[in-house]
């Protein structure tokens, strides 16, 4: 008898003794109906090719580890598995969250560009322009300690040491230094906002 | 011409998976073996 009109039960026996081709047969045999059965469920094809994989990874596993006891219903047992896994796949789906864009709501309301636009940008270099300049209207001392600390970015702690003062001294050259800086913005009507 | 309603429906194309599906499923079984040992069971993938 040819191996293609062999029934089920034999095909699962002889592909269990490792004649590989009996897979083969099977699959041929029944890839419509239970491919059919889970694109009934999940209306997608590539989903459906996942989850026909997936089915059958476990139907390879389970005979390879001689753990297949239901001889002679094969298509059921292969319809379970198959029927797990959609389930499996809507569970997953459920949890991932799908917003929709609607006419109250937009997704591109979660997304925005934080990168300044065209004048933006250039009301920013005129302020910071104008901040250098005021800056060096300030004391040596006092614009010592504002570089340090809003430009490099060091501690008082570090400004303490390296300009050889004490951390209180540092904190009020800073204090002194914003109101300075204060003062000349009031005096000359300067607007440093964007 | 009275129309015909009662004309045959194109028959619907079979629902069957994608060759390389196929495929890789044959390939992986060639590929796979299992041992069991006791309680455990070691799979393995032959290159």
């Amino acid at each position: 008898m040819a191996i293609n009109e062999l029934s089920d039960a034999v095909l699962i026996r002889k592909y269990i003794q490792g004649e590989e081709s009996a897979l083969g047969i099977l699959i041929e045999r029944h890839q419509s109906k239970i491919y059919g059965f889970i694109y009934s469920k999940i209306k997608d094809k590539d989903l459906c090719d996942d989850v026909f994989q997936d089915t059958f990874i476990k139907v390879i596993k389970t005979l390879k580890s001689n753990s297949y006891n239901e001889e002679g219903k094969f298509v059921p047992w292969v319809m379970r598995i198959a029927h797990n896994l959609v389930i499996d796949h809507f569970r997953k789906s459920k949890k991932i969250r799908f917003q929709r864009d609607t006419d109250e709501y937009s997704v591109f309301s979660l997304l925005s560009d934080s990168s300044l636009n065209a004048e933006n940008q250039i009301i920013l270099d005129q302020i910071e322009l104008d901040l250098s300049i005021i800056i060096e209207e300030i004391p040596q001392d006092q614009r010592e300690v504002l570089v340090m600390r809003m430009h490099q970015d060091l501690s008082f702690k570090e400004i303490a040491d390296l300009t050889g003062v004490s951390i209180n001294t540092a904190l009020g050259r800073m204090r002194y230094a914003i109101i300075n800086l204060r003062k000349i913005i009031a005096k000359n009507n300067i607007v440093l906002t964007n | 011409m009275a129309k015909l309603y009662s004309q045959k429906k194109l028959a619907s194309q079979k629902m069957l998976p994608k060759k390389e599906t196929i495929s890789f499923l044959l390939h992986y079984s060639k590929a796979l073996s299992i041992i069991k040992a006791g309680k455990f069971s070691f799979e393995f993938i032959a290159n």
